[in-house]
């Protein structure tokens, strides 16, 4: 029996090895410096969202007075943060119709209400750091997390332009060491004869924000999109510790009662 | 009270039934910890048809609203989040305390002589519940959802001669569609939930017919009764004893659902995956599609057979075997005993490597084939993918356990049963 249970243990912990094996990716992101609990943080995030995407991108599925969950008041949310329609309980949608979206930018811009669910924070965080400036492609820009995307760099006058700098490495571990050493955003990318590049993003012309305050920038409106994803985790968290302390509690009485019953079978 | 009670047993049999069912039901006195998951399997089926049906007031089946109504749901219904969170994490726990109950009953001999119908019963819920969960995953309507039931129905279309035509009856449509949705729909709240309550009831039933199993293998029956009780030496009355002692693990088990619900309700995606928080689009396949982690062993093993002949059909025969095998497990265990405690290396070794063989196809199942890389190419894998590789032969060993079960069981080296229970 306690063979056969470390035998089982043992092919939990091979799988779980596998899969870390598995997770090693070419493309290496930042790690979004946000904080669920920040709520000014949230708030300055809803206005870099409602200001800078909220005009081609909807979020059709986040009403507007839910931004009261962000500790603002009805007056606030619809004097700041309105721009499309003049009630409350609508849906963040755009005037944007698919059919534009797809003929001006070759597809049409997602919805982003759940965005961050689908791509995770350190995706959308690395994504709005990784546009650098591309000559060859149609917009202008391209980007490091998402190469080609169809959306240009909106946010290139705040952040200044960056340029793309590529270091050719005889192999990739060779070129996985040099990514790894960095620790920024990179991702690899294969050459002829087995060499592999490292591709980053350099500051080129500066924006009207310093590095520093373009980062706090993007870090708010990620921690928006991961709140609006999710508008309920704060509270669900919450909740959480208040029923597993009930079943805490619970277990004891129950576990007693349970000795209790049966003491005179043993 | 009693009254009334003598009234209605006058008129319906409610103490007969109450106690052949639970009641003055005499089970041995050694469960151990494996015999709560029967119990917590018909806890997460309730938990699953009454959050169930809250769902149902709020959800639209409509290819054009059903993912704009599940984020209703989770965002404008009070307390839409934690019915949805706890539906669709009940249904991963389902395939959990159910997989953990079924490797119980293949570790003690559970489903041996007398108790085939209670197991065959069981495989059969197993089946519905596949079922039951295939189409409701589909109700969500996000790619995974969408792609995934493309996937499956296809299945079907590699069988000869029917199989276009059968995979059209399916989806009422040439594609995964809004007919599709509501077909589903209607087998998910309404047909399954009736043949999965009507299952459960016929294995509850032939389970008390003849009376538990238990980590021993001892009969109770047989054992001489106590002069004192009038029950058997080593048996027990399920209420008030299992009912106290099914508390516990209930609370535990709530305790363990309650940090996925509130923490952890992706589950790192494999109880909610990413890309179905993307609606369902009928004109982007999606680079990978994974089913869910329960079915990954049998999709792993689906991938892992070659097509043949010109047709992919047998990696469909070699998944539906794999299911429907669990059936002939009584007729092809021939061991002298029944409990894992008792049976020699031969045994233990063999479910050891079949365990083994399901968690890392699970595994497999779960990621694209190219996961380990490729083996060289020259002799004997010529640039095979190695994880192709590895899934047939753990497909081979999951096959082997039941197919060579009736030579090992008889050849193994066991211990003599011993004919009172213990405590371990």
């Amino acid at each position: 029996m306690k063979r056969l249970a470390n035998l089982v243990v043992l092919a939990l912990c091979a799988a779980a090895s596998f899969s870390v094996f598995a997770a090693e990716s070419d493309l290496r992101l930042l790690p979004a410096p946000v904080n669920r609990l920040d709520v000014e943080s949230l708030q300055r995030g809803a206005r870099n969202f409602v200001n800078y995407c909220l005009t081609c991108h909807s979020a059709k599925y986040m009403r507007y007075n839910r931004l009261s969950d962000l500790g603002l008041t009805e007056a606030q949310i619809t004097g700041n943060l309105m721009f499309a329609t003049d009630k409350i309980g609508q849906t963040m949608t755009v005037a944007i119709t698919p059919a534009n979206g797809k003929a001006w930018f070759g597809n049409a811009p997602p919805d982003l209400t759940v965005e961050a669910r689908i791509r995770g924070r350190d995706w959308l965080y690395s994504y709005l750091m990784g546009f650098y400036r591309d000559e060859k492609s149609a917009t202008g820009w391209n980007n490091l997390v998402f190469p080609n995307v169809g959306m240009p760099n909106v946010l290139w006058e705040l952040s200044g332009t960056n340029k793309l700098v590529t270091t050719d490495f005889e192999d990739h571990e060779k070129a996985t060491a040099a990514a790894i050493a960095v620790k920024g955003l990179s991702t690899l990318e294969p050459l002829p004869k087995q060499h592999y590049a490292v591709l980053q993003v350099a500051p080129g012309e500066p924006g009207t924000m310093t590095r520093s305050e373009y980062e706090t920038f993007v870090a708010d409106l990620v921690n928006y999109m991961d709140y609006m994803a999710e508008p309920v985790r704060n509270t669900r968290i919450h909740l959480g510790i208040v029923v597993l302390l009930f079943l805490g509690v619970l277990f004891v009485f129950a576990y007693a009662l349970k000795r209790d019953y049966w003491k005179d079978l043993h | 009270m009693s009254k009334l009670l003598t009234w209605i047993d006058d008129r319906f049999p409610l103490s007969a039934l109450w106690n052949s069912q639970w009641g003055k039901y005499v089970a041995p006195k050694n469960f151990n910890f494996w015999y709560y998951f029967g119990s917590l399997a018909a806890l997460v089926l309730v938990m699953q048809i009454l959050t169930g049906i809250w769902l149902t007031m709020n959800y639209k089946p409509d290819a054009t609203k059903a993912f704009e109504s599940i984020e209703y749901i989770m965002r404008d219904v009070q307390w839409g989040w934690l019915i949805r969170y706890m539906h669709s994490v009940g249904a991963s726990m389902f395939f959990v305390v159910v997989y953990l109950h079924m490797f119980r009953g293949l570790m003690y001999g559970s489903y041996r002589k007398p108790r085939e119908l209670t197991w065959i019963f069981g495989c059969l819920i197993y089946l519905a519940l596949m079922a039951e969960a295939f189409f409701g995953y589909l109700l969500p309507w996000g790619q995974m959802s969408y792609w995934g039931a493309q996937v499956i129905v296809n299945l079907f279309s590699t069988i000869p001669v029917i199989g276009d035509d059968l995979s059209i009856w399916i989806r009422g449509d040439y594609t995964i569609s809004d007919i599709t949705l509501n077909r589903f729909f209607a087998f998910h709240v309404a047909a399954l939930p009736l043949v999965l309550i009507a299952l459960v009831a016929a294995h509850f039933m032939a389970l008390h017919e003849t009376g538990s199993n238990n980590p021993d293998g001892v009969e109770i029956k047989k054992q001489p009764k106590d002069p004192r009780t009038g029950l058997p030496l080593d048996g027990i009355y399920s209420h008030p004893y299992y009912t106290i002692k099914d508390i516990v693990g209930v609370i535990v088990f709530l305790a363990v659902f309650s940090i996925i619900v509130f923490f952890l309700p992706e589950m790192g995606g494999y109880f909610l995956e990413a890309n179905n928080f993307i609606p369902a689009d009928p004109l982007k396949t999606p680079s990978e599609i994974a089913p869910v982690w329960y079915f990954t062993p049998y999709y792993a093993m689906l991938r892992a057979v070659p097509s043949f002949l010109e047709t992919q059909v047998w990696g469909v025969i070699v998944m539906a075997v794999s299911v429907l095998i669990f059936f002939a497990l009584p007729w092809l265990d021939r061991g002298a005993v029944k409990s894992i405690r008792y049976r020699g290396g031969l045994y233990k070794g063999w479910l050891a490597a079949f365990v083994v063989s399901f968690l890392i196809l699970g595994y497999l199942g779960t990621v694209p084939i190219t996961v380990w890389g490729q083996f060289s190419d020259t002799f004997p894998f010529y640039g095979a993918d190695k994880a192709t590789v590895v899934a047939r032969v753990l497909t081979i060993v999951y096959f082997l356990f039941f197919v060579l079960m009736p030579w090992y069981t008889v050849r193994d080296k066991t211990k003599p049963q011993p004919t009172r229970v213990t405590w371990k």
